[in-house]
This record gives C-alpha cells, sequence and structure tokens, in this order.
C-alpha cells in the first residue's frame, strides 16, 4: 500500500450498530465524499476548501471530482498558508458560510493554531454569544510507510483541551458519513480527525443523508468482562483483541467515543459500571492524552466500580520513527489492547 | 471625530477609579482614520479590528452604551462582559469581533468579504490592523488570497510607528511590501492619517473599487499613537520616544485641526462647536450612568456561552 494512494482492501469488521445496518457498501472514502457532495447540494451556504481538494486524488478520495460537479468557486483549492485561510475560513463562516476546510495531514494544524483555537474556538464565547463560527476542520493522520514524525501525529489530545471546539474521530464508514453531515449541520467549530488506516475499509452506508449526533458513543460489541474504550482505528483495534480474547473465555465490551468533545460520559461510566475492568485505547501519546482524560473521568465519576487499575494503550512518547522496524515498535495494535486485557483479568475470582 | 475623541477622553479620566477593569487601548490622535473610511460605508458592510478598536466600533455605528458597558464588565455590555474593551462586537452594524491577537483580524475580515462574495451580497469588509500587524505572516497570506481571488475587502494600514515600546524601523526593513506590488494586481495608497479628508477620499474610491467587484485594496495611513500602548496618560516618562516627538503630533491632532479648519472656512462655528460637545458629553454621562447602574454577569453563568445550539 505505497503512500500517496490508499484502496479499500477489506469490509470493516462486523461492528454492531445502532440501526440496520444498509446492505449498501461503500468504501471509507466515498462515504466521506457522499457526506460533502450531499451538504453541497442540499446547503448553498456549504463550501469546500483545501490544498489539493480539487486534484487528481481529491484527498484520498474524499473530495474527489467535486469540484467539476459544484463548480470551483464551491471546492477550490487554496494556497500553502495555513493560518491565513484558517482565518479566512473563520471570517466567512462568521459572514454565514459553511466552509469545510481540509488538512493532508494533522500536523499542518499546528500551523494554523492561532486562528483555531485564539479565534475559532473562542468567538461565539468571547462576544458573548453574538456571533458564532459553523466551521468544520477535517485531517487525516497518517500512519505506514514512513510517514515519520511530521505526517503521523495524532494530536486530538491538544484539541481535546480546548474549551470552544467539538473534537470528533470517527471509525466506521457509515459514522464518516454521518458526523461529517452533523458537523457540518453544527453551528460551532468542528475539528474531525480522521485515520489513514480507516480508509482501508468498506462499510455500510445509507444513501440517503443522515446525521450522527456528536457527543454520542456507540457500543460495537456487548460484553461483560472488561471495557476496550477505543478512538477512530483503535476501535479496529480493539475489536480484533476482542475476538482474540473471545477465544480465551474473557468476554470484552468494546466502546467507540466516537466524540471527544463532548465526549460520551454516560456511556464510558455505564460500561465501566458494568464490567469494572477498562482498557483506553488511543492512536495518539499517551502523555496529556485521550487515554488520561478518560481514566481521570473514570477514576472521578466511577471510581467504585472499578474491580482492577485502568489500562492505557497508546503510542510511546517519543516522535513517530520512519523506518518500518522502528515504526511497529512505536504502534500499538490488537494484542496490546488483549495483553492489557489479560492483565486486568488474571486475579478475577 | 469628536464623539470618539472625547470617549476616549472620560474612559482615560475615570480609568484609575478601577472600576473599569479591562486592559485599554486608547486611540487618542488617530480617530480620522475610523472616521474616514467608515463615513464610506454602510451599516450592512463588515469591519475587522484589533486590541485598539474603540475608534473603529464607534466610527463604524457600534452602540456606545454598550462599549461602555463592556468596560465596565457588564451584563449589558456589547460582549456581556465576556469580551472587555479588546474584544468589542456589534453584529447589527457590521462589526463581528475584534481579537487582540495582533493580526488576528485580518484573515477574519478577508474571510468576511469573501462570504459577501459567495452570497453575492453587495457588501464590502474592511480591515484595520497597525504596523505590529504588518510584521505578521499571517498579512502576507490574507492579502494573496484577497489578491488571488479579487474579493471584496479594504485594508487600512494604521501605521502608528509603535508596537507597545518598538518603533516601525526596529522591526521592517523598509516600506510595507504591498507597495511594490503592482498596482494592477491591487491598488495601494499612502495617505496623511491624521487629515480626516484624505483618508475619507482615499477610501472612497477603495470601498468604490471593493463594490464594483475590482478587488481589494490598501491603504496605509500615517499617524501616532499619542498615549501609551495600554492604559491611561502619557507614557513619555518610560524613554523609548521623546517628548518633542509627542508634542509635534499633537500639534497635527486630527480633531482640533480639522475643527479649525472648519471654522475658518466658516462651515461651523464656535458655538456649534460647543453645543455638539454638550450634547456627546450628556451622551456619555448616559453611557457611564447605563455601564454603573446594569447588572454583574452572574458566577453560574461562567459555561455560558461556551457553544451555540
Amino acid at each position: 500500500m505505497p503512500w500517496s494512494k490508499i484502496r479499500p482492501e477489506h469490509n470493516e469488521p462486523d461492528f454492531a450498530h445502532d440501526e440496520d445496518k444498509s446492505p449498501r457498501r461503500l468504501s471509507y472514502a466515498e462515504a466521506v465524499r457522499e457526506a460533502l457532495d450531499q451538504a453541497l447540494s442540499l446547503d448553498s451556504r456549504v463550501f469546500v476548501m483545501g490544498q489539493g481538494v480539487d486534484d487528481p486524488a481529491g484527498m484520498f478520495g474524499t473530495t474527489l471530482n467535486l469540484h467539476l460537479k459544484h463548480g470551483k468557486e464551491r471546492v477550490f483549492d487554496t494556497p500553502l498558508a495555513e493560518n491565513g485561510l484558517m482565518g479566512i475560513a473563520v471570517g466567512a463562516a462568521i459572514g454565514g458560510m459553511r466552509p469545510v476546510y481540509f488538512h493532508n495531514r494533522p500536523d499542518f494544524l499546528f500551523l494554523a493554531m492561532d486562528q483555531l483555537v485564539n479565534h475559532a474556538s473562542k468567538w461565539y464565547y468571547m462576544f458573548g454569544g453574538a456571533v458564532n463560527v459553523p466551521l468544520v476542520v477535517w485531517a487525516c493522520i497518517g500512519r505506514g510507510w514512513g510517514s515519520a514524525a511530521q505526517h503521523s501525529q495524532a494530536l486530538q489530545g491538544l484539541f481535546l483541551h480546548i474549551p470552544g471546539l467539538k473534537l470528533v474521530m470517527p471509525a466506521t464508514c457509515y459514522d464518516a458519513k454521518g458526523l461529517m453531515l452533523s458537523a457540518i449541520a453544527d453551528n460551532n467549530p468542528v475539528v474531525i480527525i480522521e485515520h489513514r488506516y480507516n480508509f482501508r475499509h468498506n462499510g455500510h452506508v445509507p444513501e440517503e443523508p443522515y446525521r450522527v449526533p456528536i457527543g454520542i458513543g456507540a457500543i460495537r460489541r456487548k460484553g461483560n468482562d472488561v471495557s476496550l474504550l477505543a478512538v477512530s482505528y483503535m476501535v479496529t483495534e480493539a475489536f480484533h483483541a476482542a475476538l482474540i480474547l473471545e477465544k480465551e473465555g474473557i468476554d470484552c465490551e468494546v466502546v467507540d467515543l466516537r466524540s471527544l468533545r463532548p465526549l460520551d460520559e454516560n456511556l464510558i461510566l455505564s460500561s465501566a459500571a458494568r464490567t469494572g475492568r477498562v482498557v483506553i485505547a488511543d492512536t495518539g501519546w499517551k502523555t496529556g492524552g485521550v487515554t488520561a482524560e478518560v481514566a481521570a473521568l473514570i477514576v472521578e465519576k466511577g471510581f467504585k466500580s472499578l474491580k482492577a487499575p485502568i489500562k492505557r494503550v497508546a503510542c510511546p512518547d517519543v516522535p513517530t520513527p520512519a523506518g518500518y522496524t522502528l515504526e511497529n515498535a512505536f504502534y500499538r495494535g490488537a494484542e496490546d489492547i488483549a495483553a492489557a486485557a489479560r492483565e486486568l483479568i488474571k486475579d478475577r475470582k | 471625530m469628536l464623539r470618539i475623541h472625547r470617549v476616549q477622553l472620560r474612559i482615560e479620566s475615570l480609568y484609575h477609579l478601577d472600576e473599569m477593569k479591562t486592559p485599554i487601548h486608547l486611540c487618542i490622535g488617530m480617530e480620522a482614520i475610523a472616521v474616514g473610511v467608515c463615513a464610506n460605508l454602510e451599516p450592512r458592510d463588515y469591519i475587522s479590528s484589533s486590541h485598539r478598536s474603540h475608534g473603529h466600533y464607534l466610527a463604524k455605528g457600534g452602540d456606545l452604551k454598550g462599549l461602555i458597558a463592556e468596560l465596565y464588565c457588564r451584563e449589558t455590555g456589547c460582549s456581556k462582559g465576556r469580551g472587555g474593551s479588546m474584544h468589542l462586537v456589534d453584529a447589527s452594524v457590521g462589526h463581528m469581533g475584534s481579537s487582540s491577537i495582533v493580526g488576528g483580524g485580518i484573515p477574519i475580515g478577508t474571510g468576511l468579504a469573501l462570504s459577501c462574495r459567495m452570497k453575492k451580497e453587495d457588501r464590502v469588509s474592511v480591515v484595520f490592523f497597525g504596523d505590529g500587524a504588518a510584521d505578521e505572516g499571517v498579512l502576507y497570506e490574507s492579502v494573496n488570497f484577497a489578491i488571488l481571488k479579487q474579493i471584496p475587502v479594504v485594508y487600512i494600514y494604521e501605521n502608528n510607528q509603535y508596537s507597545v515600546c518598538s518603533h516601525v524601523s526596529a522591526r521592517q526593513a523598509g516600506e510595507l511590501i504591498f507597495h511594490s506590488v503592482h498596482q494592477r494586481l491591487m491598488k495601494t495608497d499612502v495617505v496623511d492619517g491624521n487629515n480626516v479628508l484624505e483618508v475619507y477620499e482615499a477610501a472612497r474610491k477603495a470601498v468604490k473599487r471593493a463594490r464594483s467587484g475590482k478587488g481589494p485594496s490598501l491603504i496605509e495611513c500615517r499617524t501616532y499613537r499619542i498615549r501609551g500602548h495600554a492604559g491611561a496618560g502619557s507614557d513619555e516618562k518610560l524613554g523609548y520616544r521623546s517628548a518633542e516627538e509627542i508634542r509635534s503630533w499633537e500639534a497635527k491632532c486630527p480633531v482640533s485641526n480639522f475643527m479649525a479648519k472648519l471654522l475658518r472656512e466658516g462651515i461651523i462655528s464656535n458655538e456649534e462647536i460647543t453645543d455638539m460637545e454638550k450634547m456627546i458629553d450628556a451622551e456619555i454621562d448616559e453611557a457611564f450612568r447605563f455601564a454603573q447602574e446594569s447588572p454583574l454577569p452572574k458566577a453560574e453563568d461562567v459555561e455560558r456561552y461556551l457553544f451555540c445550539e
């Protein structure tokens, strides 16, 4: 799978869905693209901007040929000026438009942090509700094929820290579409962080427009022994871990957090209360990140239900190495999640 | 101008009472720019501005009571006491919020212009920024995009020569780079920012160009910050600029010079000026009374306005 191309290779795991599964399958990229296409068709305020959104690859396929259908005024390439263009998107949103600003990789959002963090996230609060910023910022975490330290950063922990930003990390093709449509309809700045490995999947995606509410997690597999709370691509890894553990007689629940801000506290706490044993898995670093925040939540509000210490599965606190032997050592997956769960269960009476 | 000037003086004279618990950045000596530009704008037109924004806010038609109540951090302030002096807003007259991150308003104002174009509205967007903001890369990014897309934006560069205590010559290698841009790409101008008629005329042409779809313009208004960077009173004692320099610019006061010109030309009488001052002062009295009597935001509302439903 060369770096510049990512194609759907297989179906996503047989996740539990809240609703009946559509027999129609789309790739992850097609699901995102369909959301954008429908939003552009349904709402004249929506536009899509970003470096390469009209190029022949169409941002991993998510924006492919949308400029041909909706015009170059509404789907346009941008200068490599992340902060300026983020501010321009903020201004357009304040002026009543609904921009969707695509970034190839979250690493480049660092260049736009002033406008995203100092401006977009604060505008509604700072002006006492006088002006709001309906803006969607999209970026896809790179992984593999030597992406290295500046094309693979999972920065959700940073964005999670910022009040006024909503933060969404889909794990399924269904959610990739439904959360995008919700983000576009939202009256606030919403950051969507995708993961390159999700793009290997095909999944159930209904054709009609639908929204997945931001702030509501989902149980992808019911279980009673251990709760595996996971984000984005780690939901797939957690699901595989649950299948491994099932053969060992350990019954895992897989919880897909879906949104990190707002976080579905009730779902997390109720799953933790049911099993008493929790593994939290994230695609990002451990320190000050998603696993830390979710663990703190459970300790603060659900401590009494815990039968064992919380386990965290996250990347070590080093920049991502390029070489594949070190890359393998850096990333965590199903085996690490399974090992963490076994640790929790070993003293089970 | 007279109104903006007198509002500034009143704020300054009461600031020591410590009832306005917010940083203030006075625009005394710079009144002509806000007024000369905004006189060309309709209420529907947008402006974006900076930490030094009292003048822009009032010139665009922002509510005076809302301004003063904001300085008093009241629930009735234009930003409901959440923004303070650096974050003013009055969306009803196209003032969509000012940023205190230097240069922060530049791309936002550019984006507002983009929204006008995309919605095919008869609106222009004016961006006020200072020489500190002219140091920032985001100015280059924004102006480049505005030229590229030919959007209806007017950049007003208020060169008051100082960023806090740092003179522009210590920060910039020469003239603003956009003056070197071919005039076919973007029309730029340099005017005496203390001469309201000069500012008005340059802005009139720029606004007309923007309104008729001829793209962005940039006007450098050369002026001077009479007071210190923040707070009330002169900062002469700090010694980073000479008393003579300050005096020489005080002599160029845009308000008194314009007033003298109007008197000289018989357009206005001393009596009319006195009447105007009385009227303005009564309005200011009323605004301060309103602010002082207004309720403060409640502690239980600290999380309100985080997200828009």
